[in-house]
């Protein structure tokens, strides 16, 4: 599946033992931060670190976001002159409130385009969602640049902004978490789930991930590599699923060469949109190496 | 000008402790398991960050912890620009 982005690895940005061993961790996409990971005083350090493993590191099939620091503070437009040029896949926003942080990001990206050279809107950003007022605001987040290609939730600091434990059942976040699904998907770009912060608790952090893939969102944020493989679990589509989702593709495939436009499943009718949803699936399946052709 | 002391990284593996002080012309001091595989690597990368920022006194010492390049280039240039920073905040 092209441009799978099941999960999503937190890496601290001045730490290049992490950063150097990226792509062996299995995740699908990572994150390189330079914000919350790294101290005050470390700024400019893991700023030029970043940079320069961007420069030179082949990641592979690895897509590579940096997050910088946020469009408040004195650090924001030093890390996107030194990122951008680098050539990330994104840049994630941190703390966005409302278009104003997007934009302001956007124009200092497309002037750093034009003077490295760079195609216009080659660098995309993830706007990362982390106050009642950013989910507010979540649609026009999603859809006040193209470059905007993901939105991503923080759950640490919305449940502070809120005044409110985050807890392992996570019913405060029911709310947010859904509307920046929808508010992605209306804008037709990606989600991404805050990180799970108990690294010995991998079972809810299954649990977790299930329910939020459930809901929509296209990948979850993982804080260390050992919860990538069950990130990637939840997103497992059930044998069951995969074995109507061959009958549907096959069926409309049917149609398609023998020019009807009506396609009947199990005794069902079937739509488009249901077949875009089962070739989704069988393009998830395929990661997983599922066997998808039935022996029998 | 070279207007004090400073440094960047840490002895954490796949990572290097840089330090950057006054010297008169360049000293370039290089410790780590791996002196005699990456001892000439090092001195050109080294030489090449302080001619392009036309530094020609300076005491450079890199404890090496198995840095690969862009580290390495990464914390000498942190600690250069650290060390190069008005008097006081270094």
């Amino acid at each position: 599946m092209k441009g799978a982005r099941r999960s999503m690895l937190y890496i601290p940005g001045n730490n290049p033992g992490m950063i150097q061993h990226a792509p062996v961790f299995g995740a699908d996409s990572i994150l390189l931060d330079l914000e919350d990971a790294v101290s005050t005083g470390e700024k400019d350090a893991a700023r030029l670190l970043v940079a320069h493993f961007l420069k030179v590191m082949d990641f592979g099939a690895l897509e590579v976001t940096v997050r910088v620091n946020g469009a408040d503070t004195e650090w924001f437009e030093a890390d996107l002159e030194a990122i951008v040029p680098c050539g990330p896949y994104a840049v994630r926003v941190p703390k966005c409130n409302g278009p104003k942080d997007v934009q302001k990001a956007d124009a200092v990206i497309k002037r750093l385009e034009k003077e490295h050279g760079m195609d216009e809107g080659s660098v995309m950003i993830h706007a990362m969602i982390e106050t009642a007022l950013g989910v507010e605001n979540a649609f026009a987040l999603a859809s006040c640049s193209p470059r905007v290609d993901a939105l991503t939730l923080g759950g640490q600091d919305l449940t502070a902004d809120l005044g409110v434990p985050k807890t392992r059942e996570g019913a405060e976040l029911f709310y947010a978490r859904s509307r920046v699904v929808i508010a992605a998907k209306a804008a037709g770009i990606a989600s991404f789930d805050t990180v799970w912060a108990d690294i010995g608790d991998n079972e809810g952090l299954l649990e977790e991930t299930r329910k939020v893939t459930g809901l929509g969102f296209t990948g979850k944020a993982a804080i260390h590599p050992g919860q990538i493989e069950w990130i990637h679990e939840a997103f497992r589509p059930a044998r069951e699923d995969i074995r109507k989702a061959e009958r549907v593709v096959a069926a409309a495939d049917e149609a398609k060469r023998m020019g009807r436009g009506v396609v009947a499943v199990d005794g069902r009718m079937v739509d488009a949109p249901v077949v875009k949803r089962a070739r989704r699936l069988l393009d998830l399946a395929a990661l997983y190496l599922c066997e998808t052709e039935d022996p029998s | 000008m070279c207007s004090g002391t400073a440094r960047a990284g840490t002895l954490e593996s796949s990572d290097c402790l840089v330090t950057v002080g006054p010297g008169s012309g360049v000293t370039l001091e290089y410790t780590g398991g791996n002196f005699f595989l990456f001892r000439r690597r090092t001195q050109a990368i080294v030489n090449e960050i302080l001619e392009a920022r036309a530094v020609e006194n300076a005491f450079v010492s890199i404890q090496d912890q198995g840095a690969l390049e862009p580290t390495l280039r990464a914390r000498v240039e942190t600690a250069l620009d650290r060390a190069f920073r008005k008097k006081g905040d270094v």
